[in-house]
């Protein structure tokens, strides 16, 4: 490996960190904005331009809090907890591509953080091990309202993860019939995507080869599921605020600023992996030799970036909507409406491709 | 569709709400500091000591106002009038005269207990300091000068509206000004004689007589 690779891979690790940091910046005040637009308010418009430091100024503030030390606290558990919050969710949108391949002196360089390929296991694999930064803060805070919130949070976070897993195992199957062999690479299941629905029928020439028309029920559970598992309205009681207290309530400061900031990486990481799993990733018109080639490059990180703040916005508008469940409703919609629909649809969907692909099967 | 239509409702109304906030029709809070609602006329706000067109103090060291403030805020010690020299056209004047804004209720009690309408209040609401003993507003403060406008709190502040200073506040007149209870037949409320100039308050025979022709 020559140092010019060496630099490449950093090169696109800082990038795809960098990316990260400045949407989640972006997100944190765009919510509060479009809340605010969703509740006849004005939001946060004093910090900057619209009120676009906001987040900027919170986290300053949040930096110069004391951080409380409760005297019952696990001490290394405690301290510990906030880091493995933060770091799965970083490591998750590392395996995301948020753009096109592009050739910088010779060498082709993903825009992408990581191109593992058991991608998809490494994204279940981190979403499982947040857990563990939920349950480790309310156990080792020494107060009952966060225990009393992870717990619920495990619960939570495990019964979704299933119905999550369930419906990326749909995608996955369903990829397999469109090239050659399985891919759990994300790269290779957006590559995938590319192209349009002409070769099923003619009418459907305009509609992009995005996995969401074939897997429409998949990416509905996905939605779902992936709402429960960033725990956020309406199923945040993880760390229900006006009534139940979560599992951070003893944390403050940058402590606290480190769970914040996970659960708005998560929220971004986990729509950018809806975005390429059902809508095509980075797949859009790039306009070849019609602009200017720079221009062209990056088109598929704008359609990447339109297609995941699409499924955040939604993010955001079903916060301003729904009521939070009561926690028996969470828990019967999670085993009993969500991980049925989703087996159900796996098995529907893997016997239509099996069907389509080797005919039917007294054949 | 049951449980996926009424979530699908329950978007359309979130959304719609959002449009119509973006397009302004139904914003409903305004940016603060620099776009003021207007404030209704009988707003109780900061109180004020009044003057006599002639710039004497109407305020004439009674006591009555810290006598009915039910959150005991008003502090008031009279004194007699140099006869050469007087400060309020009575025999006596307010020369200590203390509100402290902490305790205020802005009830507008001290308002309707003042004989001589010398205190009233007026529009201006924004008050906050940065220690407890700025909160007590001594007759420095309160007393309004010789043109008829009360001392601002924030006088550099480049968001403060001066021209609020000389809007007047209404309130409700409990008494008559000769003290007759029976001063009736007319609207009991009007806009305070605050700050300039004003006619003098008609006699009862002036106000029956006008009572059945205009307001009767």
């Amino acid at each position: 490996m020559s140092w010019a690779e060496i630099g490449l891979v950093v090169l696109r690790v800082v990038l795809t960190f960098g990316l990260l940091l400045v949407v989640t910046v972006i997100n944190v005040w765009a919510e509060r904005k479009i809340l605010a637009d969703m509740q006849n308010r004005i939001g946060p418009d004093r910090a900057g331009p619209w009120g676009i430091l906001q987040t900027v100024a919170d986290g300053l503030k949040l930096f110069f809090k004391e951080s409380v030390t409760p005297r019952r606290v696990e001490l290394g558990m405690f301290l510990l907890a906030p880091f493995l919050a933060v770091v799965p969710a970083f490591l998750i949108f590392m395996m995301v591509p948020w753009g096109r391949p592009v050739v910088i002196g010779g060498n082709e360089m993903p825009l992408q953080g990581a191109d593992l390929n058991i991608g998809l296991l490494f994204i279940l694999a981190m979403s499982s091990l947040a857990v563990y930064a939920v349950i480790l803060a309310g156990w080792s805070s020494g107060s009952k309202y966060p225990l009393l919130g992870g717990v619920r949070a495990t619960a939570q976070a495990i019964s979704y993860e299933a119905a999550m897993g369930l419906s990326m195992v749909a995608v996955v199957v369903f990829t397999a019939t469109q090239g050659e062999g399985g891919t759990l690479s994300l790269s290779e299941i957006v590559t995938r995507q590319s192209g349009n629905w002409g070769d099923i029928s003619p009418l459907f020439a305009w509609v992009p080869r995005w996995n969401v028309f074939p897997q429409i029920a998949a990416f509905v559970i996905f939605l779902i599921a992936i709402v429960a598992e960033t725990n956020r309205a309406p199923f945040d009681l993880v760390e229900a605020e006006q009534e139940i207290v979560g599992f951070h309530a003893e944390y403050s400061g940058m402590r606290f600023a480190m769970f914040f900031l996970a659960e708005y990486v998560n929220i971004f990481s986990m729509s950018a992996i809806a975005a390429t799993l059902f809508l095509g990733g980075w797949n859009g018109p790039t306009f070849e030799g019609v602009v200017p080639g720079l221009v062209s490059a990056l088109l598929p990180t704008v359609w990447f970036l339109a297609k995941t703040y699409a499924i955040v916005f939604v993010f955001f508008w079903v916060r301003a909507t729904l009521p939070r469940l009561r926690y028996d409703q969470l828990m019967t919609l999670g085993w009993k409406r969500l991980i049925p629909a989703a087996v159900v649809w796996l098995v529907v969907s893997s016997v239509v491709m099996g069907w389509r692909q080797f005919g039917p099967p007294w054949s | 569709m049951g449980v996926f239509g009424e979530f699908l409702k329950g978007l359309k109304v979130t959304g719609g709400v959002m449009l119509r906030t973006i397009s302004g029709r139904e914003l409903v809070t305004t940016r603060y500091p620099q776009e003021m609602r207007e404030k209704p006329q009988r707003f109780h706000g900061r109180h004020v000591l009044n003057r006599y067109p002639d710039g004497m103090e109407k305020c004439i060291g009674c006591q009555l106002c810290a006598g009915v403030c039910p959150a005991d805020c008003i502090y008031v010690r009279g004194k007699d009038n140099d006869p050469d020299n007087p400060v309020s056209p009575g025999e006596r004047y307010g020369y200590v005269y203390e509100v402290n804004m902490l305790r205020c209720i802005f009830c507008g009690l001290c308002v309707e207990a003042c004989p001589t309408e010398a205190i009233t209040m007026t529009h201006l609401f924004e008050m906050s300091t940065t220690n407890r003993q700025d909160a007590i507003y001594t007759r420095e403060t309160l007393l309004m000068d010789e043109r008829g406008r009360v001392p601002h709190v924030f006088p550099n502040d480049p968001l403060a509206d001066l021209s609020e200073l000389d809007a007047a506040d209404g309130w409700l007149k409990a008494t008559a000004p000769a003290g007759v209870a029976a001063y009736e037949g007319f609207v009991m409320w009007r806009e305070t004689p605050g700050p300039g100039d004003w006619s003098p308050e008609p006699s009862q025979e002036e106000r029956d007589r006008r009572s059945e022709t205009e307001d009767g």
